[in-house]
């Protein structure tokens, strides 16, 4: 090792005191030896980004950044719960459908029932739960793989869908809130605001978790990093912040459009629950433990099964949400809403984000940025006029491979003893 | 040395439907006194750890622990009265972290957060009571460690719980020369730090090397509980192909009963 390294002492323990060279260089080496996380999702995002900004004269502009956000947010939610789900090894290809029969029971309710919108948005968040209970249960203590239970819930709820909307009907949603969810936006000073507490929140928590540490004796982050950290996410929601609370209506004199989108938020309350559930608390431990070494976490006292449907469980209620921003976005159900590529796309964010198809490693952020990816493919691609064939064989392209990416990198940590 | 056993087994019967593994086993574990237990392949060993730690549950006999009797129904059991097993296949998550895995399935936490400071402090002081001065980081994933490293690391996290007894089966079975001698300087230390510790190995070299007794079954039978300095080598292998050697280890046995007990359902 380099000169400038110095030891410390945890509980009697010396261990490396990390500086910021070595800090970074640690990252560098994690990411030779196959510990890529999202890291290729996130240069694709930009790679992308940048090509799509100098081939098209529209891509930049505010009002198609802001219409990312929204074509992105139903996809990304799926993804989240798809993460729990891969993160044990296990896969769900009913999501999409189940986020159609969640939107659809929203829908029915709301138009052809009159229930309000306070009791409609609950229930199909309970539809997704019932069903992810159903699929769980059949996987964990039927013992069924999952591949089998959640193809016969891909062709069961599909058929679902179709009873619910009556045969093939489209029912429109008129109700203000709910399509509000996915179309309305944030106004300007809620905005700023909103980019005030996530910045003051990201510091306060980076801030409070080194001082902790440091004050218990243990080895923290350096504090050049963390200020980098800081530094870094302020200056990426300023900017955003800024390009989405400018006019970006085409006649604003009519109907003027301004402020971040609401979904922003709602996708920043998922993230930042699903994050916490997964990284600090037991339960999102037990979660990877299952995911990495079964038996192990069996012989922990882990109740592994419990665990198995918990996981199906929160997957479906998370397509649950997204089938309500879908539903939100078209301002109508049809047979085909959560139908055609949605679970593929879904299933592809997660992936492409950086969470293993083998499980035990897996993040809510891979969901997010994976998300976007697929978001940006779609819209630049229509931007330029391709056709649906080739934007399918793109998509199915990078899918490949993000997914080869997962398997190089993990034989590569199989060797370098990194996984 | 230590007088009373801090762990007695007596007249432990184990049966597996018409399959009798283990017959009118005794055994005893003493404080800081490390035992080794020896034995072919389907002697029981293996039985007889899983009786010790609740997986299996005993037909008949008694265990005693410090003094008192105990029914060890359960690993739940075993693990409260302070008994711990470290498998032969350690039985870490190598997407965790050392840390991680130690507090596996008993994090600490404070409210619903997990609580990783004193995690991290615990599993720091624990390492160090082992003598284990140098690790990179606590926060190194287990996958990235050495054979002999995740060995500690299992270890470890058998004598995290303040246990009293701790079972290792096997292990140096899949370590080098040099890693071999690590761990089993760290077996010898955590009986000197008073704990017992019950070492089944196939090993005569570790097992002369470290073990203060030695328990040799055969058949499912204990041939004998001796002291280590007063037998040999081939003494404890002829304990263990034959199970007597002169006038110590099981009487001679009549040929009929002896070939009803060949097959004692395996070495699971």
């Amino acid at each position: 090792m380099s000169t400038t390294t110095t030891t410390t002492t945890v509980g009697g323990v010396r261990v490396v005191k990390p500086t910021v060279q070595s800090h970074i260089r640690d990252y560098f080496g994690r990411v030779r030896g196959g510990d890529l996380g999202s890291l290729p999702a996130v240069l694709g995002l930009v790679l992308l980004c940048v090509i799509f900004a100098v081939t098209t004269d529209t891509f930049t502009s505010t009002l198609n950044i802001a219409n990312l956000f929204n074509q992105g947010a139903s996809g990304i939610f799926i993804a989240m719960g798809l993460v729990f789900v891969l993160l044990l090894g296990e896969i769900d290809l009913s999501a999409g459908y189940a986020s159609g029969v969640a939107g659809a029971v929203m829908a029915v309710l709301l138009t052809n029932h009159n229930v309000p919108a306070y009791a409609a948005i609950p229930a199909a968040l309970v539809t997704g739960l019932v069903i992810g209970f159903l699929l769980g249960f059949l996987v964990a203590k039927v013992g069924i793989p999952s591949f089998v239970v959640t193809l016969a819930g891909f062709l069961g709820f599909q058929g679902v869908l179709l009873l619910l909307v009556k045969g093939g009907t489209n029912i429109t949603v008129r109700d203000k809130f709910t399509v509000g969810l996915n179309n309305n936006n944030l106004s300007v000073t809620w905005s700023w605001i909103l980019a005030a507490v996530i910045i003051l929140a990201f510091a306060a928590v980076q801030l409070n978790n080194a001082r902790t540490r440091i004050s218990r004796g243990l080895v923290a982050d350096p504090w050049g990093i963390i200020a980098m950290r800081i530094v870094g996410l302020t200056v990426v929601t300023i900017i955003f912040t800024a390009l989405l609370t400018q006019e970006r209506a085409i006649n604003p004199a009519i109907n003027s459009l301004k402020g971040v989108p609401i979904v922003v938020p709602i996708i920043g309350f998922f993230y930042v629950l699903w994050t916490f559930i997964l990284g600090r608390t037991s339960y999102g431990r037990h979660i990877y433990a299952v995911g990495g070494n079964t038996e192990a976490a069996r012989r922990a006292g882990i109740p592994v099964d419990r665990i198995r449907i918990s996981v199906f469980v929160l997957g479906s209620f998370m397509a649950a949400v997204g089938g309500i921003i879908q539903v939100s976005r078209a301002a109508s159900v049809d047979p085909n809403t959560g139908g055609s590529n949605v679970l593929l796309y879904a299933v592809a964010a997660a992936v492409i984000g950086g969470t293993s198809l083998f499980g035990g490693k897996g993040k809510i952020v891979h969901a997010v940025v994976g998300g976007f990816v697929i978001a940006v493919i779609n819209n630049g691609m229509i931007l330029l006029e391709f056709s649906d064939g080739v934007r399918y064989v793109v998509t199915g392209v990078i899918l490949l491979v993000a997914a080869s990416v997962d398997a190089l990198s993990r034989r590569r940590a199989a060797a370098t003893g990194n996984r | 040395m230590a007088a009373t056993p801090l762990l007695e087994l007596r007249g432990i019967d184990k049966s597996f439907g018409p399959v009798q593994v283990l017959h009118d086993v005794a055994l005893s574990v003493y404080p800081g006194e490390v035992t080794a237990l020896v034995g072919d392949n389907g002697a029981g060993k293996s039985t007889l750890v899983k009786c010790i730690s609740g997986i299996y549950s005993i037909d008949s006999g008694s265990v005693t622990f410090d003094g008192n009797q105990v029914a060890i129904h359960t690993p739940r059991d075993a693990s409260a009265l302070g008994i711990e097993v470290v498998y032969q296949d350690l039985a870490l998550c190598d997407n965790l972290d050392i840390v991680q895995n130690m507090f596996l399935g008993r994090e600490k936490t404070r409210g619903i957060v997990l609580d990783e400071p004193t995690m991290e402090q615990m599993a720091g002081d624990t390492l160090a009571s082992l003598s284990v001065r140098t690790v990179k980081s606590l926060r190194q994933l287990v996958a990235s460690l050495s054979g002999g490293q995740r060995q500690t690391v299992a270890i470890a996290k058998a004598v995290l719980w303040n246990s009293r007894v701790v079972i290792l089966d096997e292990p140096t079975a899949a370590l080098g020369v040099a890693q071999t001698a690590q761990v089993l300087e760290l077996v010898r230390r955590l009986a000197d730090n008073g704990l017992g510790v019950v070492l089944i190995s196939h090993n005569m070299n570790d097992v002369f090397a470290v073990s203060d007794r030695i328990a040799a079954l055969y058949l499912g039978r204990l041939a004998a509980q001796v002291k280590t300095t007063d037998v040999t080598h081939s003494q404890i292998v002829e304990l263990i192909t034959a199970g007597r050697s002169g006038n110590i280890g099981l009487p001679p046995e009549k040929p009929a009963e002896a070939a009803i007990d060949i097959t004692p359902g395996g070495d699971q």
